[in-house]
């Protein structure tokens, strides 16, 4: 981060003026030895209503279990149309803040200059918004989409191919495979941020909010968003980016149990993963008791080159020139059916529209709060165009290269070589099957486990921080065993919703709090463009 | 003995201080040193400023009101981290270190417990920074 922190606006900008103060609706106080400094009622709702959560759910695994299954399946059958329809919203808002006036709003004010330089940015960007779903996806993705597009039974109801499938043809079930897995990773889920972090930068750069949720909605409640109407916004923004990285700590522990037990013969049970989630967290409270610069920075840094060496080891030793080519392929067979699988009315594929793309929106809505204030920190002094476009842009760009990479190199092998190891494999061995038919598979194997971790870490540790702040009432600076408490909880979460009905459970959390966040969130653009409204241009 | 006192100050705990300034005070007329008052922000609108700029003006007051009351000159240091609540030592023993000071005056609370697994900020100072530390109880 910037030695300068956030500063005045530079230059012309629209200051609010309130008489609120950071901190004057928070509770200090102790509990025995430990000092704490909480908002009240956001920090007691939401971490009461967490605990009780917790508790219930192991207390009643079972119906816990089903309960959770029938909600998730509830939810994306009956709210896909207003998923996808939510989803594209946020791209239309997006690509006409970029060709409209208020492209030229500059966030920090009219003389503000960038923090940091692009490479720094664009590195920081990806690292904050994908995390551990390119390891478990990268490969399993393009293989199921691929694989059901393929099928006999493709378009039929049961099947899971998008839009109509290609039935027993080879290169066009490839495009749609392809086209499907970088549609769920590309605009649409970084629209969702650019949404998050361009109103929070600008309600904080340009006018003198604190850097919460909450102040995002000023323009539509005024002082009342210091009262009721705040608290519950971030109250759901604590929900959602809770139960959002308890699902990928979820995941995280079903692909590295299963990696360990494909290299060194660990069982794959629920003792295996609860150890290996509290592994996990152990690491992500090393990282928040470390604080920012010294912990999250650092691993996030590591984080990123060990990805970067595993992407290139994979376009090296992989069909090298088929994923060079395959890379503008697939981005063309992406903008060529991005009308089609955007479209939220009138389709028969309802597995993959309810079943992929519904979840995945709410999936990222869920991890928008957290994602979006790590943008909007890191993005002072660029104009809104210059953001939009960075944000949009060069995530999708990077997707598309590793999607290819992972995806395409599996789906060679299918193709070309005859290799069905990769389709018959589980969903998060999909990655390892597909290592071993290269080179130093022992080697990259173990590389990708610890990146499922350390990959899981980055996300706990400033997830962890961003909660404490929301909860502290936009304090950075609350005692540290809050964010202890955090960390610990969103192990304790993710281990809660395991046993009590495995991923499903924790899919079905991350999509009953995407929900309402996405109600929100479209409540952020109108906010948003009022802000903008009101700024020299 | 001493030249320069630097005087690290928790302006949203200014009750708690009033020791660790007595003392720092009674010292500084003594040896005729050198006071800098240090407060450390965040990067983030806090309670004390919608900005660091905000922040350095009251820390600047504060210092003028110290200055009023025991009749010295002193200096103030807004220094902002991007995590105060973990690096508070690294921060200020760099601004130790850059202004030169000599001695370090320094509110800390009794221990309990909780210094088992997190150490007074005071504690760790000492260990971090060649300037002598005096902790004051509060």
């Amino acid at each position: 981060m910037s030695d300068d922190g956030i500063p005045a606006p530079e230059g012309d900008a629209a200051l609010i003026d309130t008489e609120y103060e950071i901190g004057q609706d928070n509770i200090t106080t102790t509990v025995g030895p430990f000092g704490l400094d909480i908002h009240n009622p956001v920090f007691l709702v939401s971490g009461l209503s967490i605990v009780i959560f917790v508790l219930a759910t192991l207390a009643f695994q079972e119906q816990a279990g089903a309960l959770f299954t029938d909600l998730r399946n509830w939810l994306t059958a009956t709210f896909d149309w207003f998923f996808l329809l939510a989803g594209n919203i946020f791209v239309i808002f997006c690509l006409f803040l970029i060709v409209s006036p208020y492209g030229k709003v500059r966030i920090g004010g009219q003389e503000a200059s960038p923090d940091y330089s692009y490479s720094g940015w664009f590195a920081m960007l990806f690292a904050a918004g994908m995390g551990i779903g390119l390891m478990f996806y990268g490969v399993s993705e393009p293989i199921s989409h691929f694989s059901s597009s393929f099928a006999e039974n493709a378009g039929a109801p049961e099947s899971w191919a998008p839009l109509a499938g290609a039935p027993g043809d080879a290169e066009a079930a490839r495009h749609l495979g392809m086209a499907a897995t970088i549609f769920h990773w590309a605009l649409h889920p970084w629209a969702i941020y650019a949404v998050v972090a361009l109103s929070l930068a600008l309600f904080s750069f340009n006018k003198g909010l604190p850097l919460t949720v909450r102040s995002v909605f000023y323009p539509i409640f005024g002082e009342r968003v210091w009262g009721w109407p705040g608290h519950i916004i971030d109250i759901m923004a604590v929900f959602a980016t809770l139960f959002g990285l308890a699902t990928s700590l979820g995941f995280g522990a079903e692909q590295a149990n299963a990696g360990l037990n494909h290299l060194f013969g660990v069982p794959v049970n629920d003792v295996s993963k609860v150890l290996l989630i509290a592994l996990i967290t152990g690491f992500a409270l090393l990282s928040v008791v470390a604080g920012l610069d010294a912990g999250v920075k650092r691993l996030s840094e590591i984080n990123m080159a060990l990805a970067a060496l595993l992407l290139i080891f994979v376009i090296i030793v992989g069909p090298t020139m088929a994923i060079l080519t395959g890379f503008f392929t697939n981005l063309k067979a992406y903008v060529v059916e991005l009308p089609a699988l955007s479209n939220p009315f009138g389709r028969a594929d309802d597995n993959f529209r309810q079943g992929w793309t519904a979840f995945y929106w709410a999936w990222w809505i869920s991890w928008s709060p957290f994602v979006g204030m790590f943008i909007a920190r890191v993005s002072r002094g660029r104009t809104v165009r210059e953001f939009l476009v960075a944000v949009l842009i060069v995530p999708m760009l990077v997707s598309v290269l590793w999607m290819t990479a992972f995806g395409g190199t599996a789906i060679s092998q299918i193709v070309n070589d005859g290799y069905t190891a990769v389709t018959d494999a589980a969903l998060e061995l999909k990655l390892f099957a597909m290592l071993e038919a290269l080179p130093l598979k022992s080697i990259t194997s173990l590389i990708a486990i610890v990146l499922v971790v350390v990959f899981f870490v980055t996300s706990s540790d400033s997830g962890s921080l961003v909660i404490d702040t929301i909860t502290a009432g936009g304090k950075v600076d609350a005692p540290v065993p809050q964010r202890v408490f955090w960390a610990s909880f969103e192990g304790l979460v993710a281990i809660a919703l395991l046993l009590g009905g495995g991923l499903g459970a924790l899919q079905a959390m991350a999509v009953s709090t995407g929900f309402p966040f996405t109600i929100v969130l479209l409540l952020a653009c109108y906010a948003t463009w009022q802000g903008l409204r009101s700024e020299p241009k | 003995m001493f030249k320069k006192i630097v005087v690290p100050v928790d302006l949203a705990h200014k009750d708690n201080l009033s020791s660790a300034l007595e003392t720092a005070a009674d010292l500084a007329l003594h040896y005729k040193a050198a006071v800098v008052y240090v407060g450390v922000t965040a990067a983030t609108p806090g309670s004390l400023g919608h900005n660091p700029q905000e922040y350095a003006k009251h820390l600047a007051e504060f210092a003028l009101g110290q200055s009023k009351l025991h009749g010295f000159e002193a200096e103030t240091r807004a220094v902002v981290s991007h995590d105060p609540a973990v690096d508070l030592e690294k921060s200020l023993s760099k601004v130790i270190a850059e202004c030169g000071a000599d001695l370090v005056v320094m509110a800390t609370h009794v221990p309990n417990v909780a210094d088992h697994f997190w150490p007074s900020h005071g504690g760790k100072l000492a260990t971090h920074t060649d300037a002598s530390v005096f902790l004051v109880r509060g």
